[in-house]
């Protein structure tokens, strides 16, 4: 591994690395089971370089700004290493967010250039408000021969001969501009300097280190804070492979981890349960006395592998079942929601350690991860080496707000000293998130103090963002409320959203009134739908400016009616 | 060559059998996450199902956003 202390910057610690592995494998894309892309580091420079140069050519400058709004591909990383070559800035966009979020967050980031997949560029194009973006410069790829691309340029064009100048930038220059949510009332772009990034990478990598020869496989987005670092930056300062696949059918997953023998992979809790859900299933298919066989092999196991992993023992007792995972597996990443310990526990008792872990965009990626030393379900780790961690007013459980302090933890929100001031307090991130500290040093999460919901897909949802699918709607007023802040939950568990409606006088909830909010909740993508309605009986409590008191709000809600009172939608 | 209606009652009839619920208690316009209780990657599986039957091969993409039966039926109709 590259000693990162040596770099001020992103850019300059990948050009490194580049020449350092020349002969090493660092991408393979896949497309179900067609490989379309395998490169060298070699290879890689011999594509970024030609591209900074004509971004370079093209008058993109040092602190310029660029978005990238594509799927996991090569192309993403390509392109992002030639932004950071010339100095500029990442904005990297979720590219499951609608075309009309997407305009408002490039409206948002001020970004120059924009780089985009075909099929996303076409959505935006046919947007509303498109002929009013600002983006100068537009590079889509794999774009078909005759279509309309609005003025943009071919990604696949657009390179230049000669070597483009590299810019270097200071450990405090800013990195990128993250997304973490909100594209409501108020974008929370999280301003990340290269000093967050390097110190990341290396305590992530002081536990969970990456070599030449070790495969990672890409099914988070890229955008994401998780798999920027671990599917990108991590592996390349290493010398390591990123294993990207244009599917996430779980088909294809299972395939690629086999076909390419992968050593780490982080997922979000809906996938590790869908694979959880395909074992247990073909475990049922078994014979009895197969059956007990692995049962026996599970337990003796769970004996071998008590204080720490195992993989070499694990991998002789379940041959077939570390096979299904590629045979070289080391450990499985997830975190960012609520993952149930006995879906961890399945797993660790096959001897394929999931490591839990614990962050948020704010902080860089990662704050807690557990060490496997030893293993434990029910926690989500320990500090990583570097971030500190402490608690703000312990209730009599030892329960209170996480905060942090850490070279990870971004500059600020861009463009909200407001939010900023709120967020960072004395250099202290405020999590929102209520935890406590167990025996071991480890941290247990318990619910939260933000009105937010995290899915199972590690999206992170503001209720207030959702509101606006309901505008007009025919009621006196309305708010939506995620569950779990109404009704303080110990726990992270059964997360939705609550749309809580106050009736006009003397009006009825009809089985209309039903229909509309239904109607509307399905043009939300499906993570970000309300779970049920409640109706409140008082006028909502507002401030002189008619903002709605939502913590009065919630409080009086909570006095008054159980949970139980939501009616499923 | 299949009918557009033809299509949608050919996914129907899969859907209900790949998630072993009655034919009968899906529409059209039933949103499926809802209504067979899925999540977005056991719609996914139903796509490569669907994918096998109508021999056509549909990127991720074509399904974001698309939660009820008949738009779904309208992607596939229209690589048939």
């Amino acid at each position: 591994m590259l000693d990162l202390d040596q770099y001020t910057c992103l850019g300059s610690a990948l050009r490194a690395a580049l020449d350092r592995w020349p002969n090493e494998i660092c991408l393979i894309e896949a497309d179900r089971d067609r490989e379309k892309v395998r490169m060298t580091y070699s290879d890689f420079k011999e594509v970024a370089l030609p591209f900074a140069r004509a971004l370079q050519d093209a008058e993109f400058k040092v602190s310029d700004r660029a978005a990238i709004i594509m799927t996991n591909q090569s192309k993403w990383l390509i392109s992002a290493y030639s932004i950071f070559y010339c100095g500029g800035v990442l904005v990297p966009l979720d590219y499951k967010l609608s075309a009309a979020e997407h305009l408002q967050l490039l409206a948002h980031s001020k970004v120059r250039f924009l780089v985009v997949e075909f099929h996303i560029w076409r959505a935006i194009m046919r947007t509303e408000g498109f002929n009013d973006h600002k983006v100068e410069k537009v590079l889509v790829t794999e774009a078909p021969p005759s279509a309309d691309l609005g003025g943009a340029f071919r990604w696949e064009d657009f390179k230049r001969k000669g070597e483009p100048n590299f810019v270097s930038r200071k450990r405090d220059d800013t990195a990128s501009i993250v997304y973490s949510s909100g594209t409501g009332g108020r974008p929370k772009g999280c301003v990340l300097t290269h000093e967050n990034y390097l110190e990341q990478c290396k305590s992530l990598t002081a536990w969970y280190p990456f070599w030449p020869g070790v495969r990672y496989l890409s099914i988070l987005p890229t955008n994401h804070a998780i798999d920027f670092m671990v599917g990108f930056i991590g592996p390349f300062v290493c010398g390591a492979c990123v294993v990207h696949l244009r599917t996430l059918r779980p088909e294809f997953v299972r395939d690629a981890m086999i076909r390419y023998r992968i050593t780490y992979m982080a997922l979000v809790p809906m996938v590790l349960k869908n694979l959880e859900r395909g074992l247990k299933a073909k475990f049922e298919e078994l014979s009895a006395f197969k059956r007990f066989m692995l049962n026996r092999m599970i337990g003796i196991n769970k004996l071998l592998t008590r204080q720490r992993p195992n993989v070499e023992k694990s991998r002789k007792l379940l041959p077939q079942v570390h096979q299904a995972f590629g045979g070289e597996l080391l450990t499985l990443f997830t975190g960012g929601a609520f993952m149930e310990p006995s879906t961890l526990q399945f797993f660790y008792d096959l001897g394929i350690p999931v490591a839990n872990g614990y962050g948020l965009t704010e902080a860089g990626t990662v704050l807690t991860v557990n060490d496997l030393k030893p293993f434990r379900a029910d926690t989500v780790g320990k500090p990583l080496p570097g971030v500190e961690l402490r608690l703000l007013n312990p209730d009599s459980d030892g329960i209170g707000e996480v905060a942090t302090h850490s070279k990870t933890v971004m500059s600020h929100y861009l463009d909200d000293p407001e939010l900023s001031a709120e967020t960072i307090v004395d250099g202290w991130l405020l999590t929102g998130d209520l935890g406590r500290f167990d025996d071991s040093g480890h941290l247990q999460l318990f619910g939260r103090k933000k009105n937010m919901i995290v899915t199972e897909g590690g999206k992170n949802i503001y209720p207030e963002d959702i509101e606006n699918a309901f505008d007009g709607l025919p009621v006196k007023e309305y708010c939506v409320f995620a569950a779990n802040y109404v009704w303080k939950a110990k726990g992270l568990g059964n997360e939705m959203l609550v749309l809580v409606l106050r009736l006009e006088q003397n009006q009825e909830f009809s089985s209309e009134l039903e229909q509309e909010i239904q109607t509307r909740n399905r043009r939300l993508p499906d993570f970000k739908r309300v779970g049920g309605y409640l109706i409140w009986d008082h006028d909502f409590p507002r401030t002189a400016s008619m903002k709605i008191k939502r913590t009065v709000l919630a409080e009086e809600i909570a006095k008054a009616k159980h949970r139980s009172a939501v009616t499923s939608l | 060559m299949r009918t557009a209606d033809q299509t949608l009652d050919e996914i129907l009839n899969l859907a209900a059998a790949h998630f072993k619920v009655s034919r009968e208690k899906l529409t059209p316009d039933d949103d499926f996450f809802k209504t067979l209780g899925i999540d977005s990657l056991q719609a996914l599986d139903l796509l490569t199902k669907l994918e096998h039957h109508f021999h056509v091969e549909l990127p991720d993409y074509e399904m974001q956003g698309v939660s009820d039966f008949r738009t779904l039926a309208g992607r596939i109709q229209s690589r048939l």
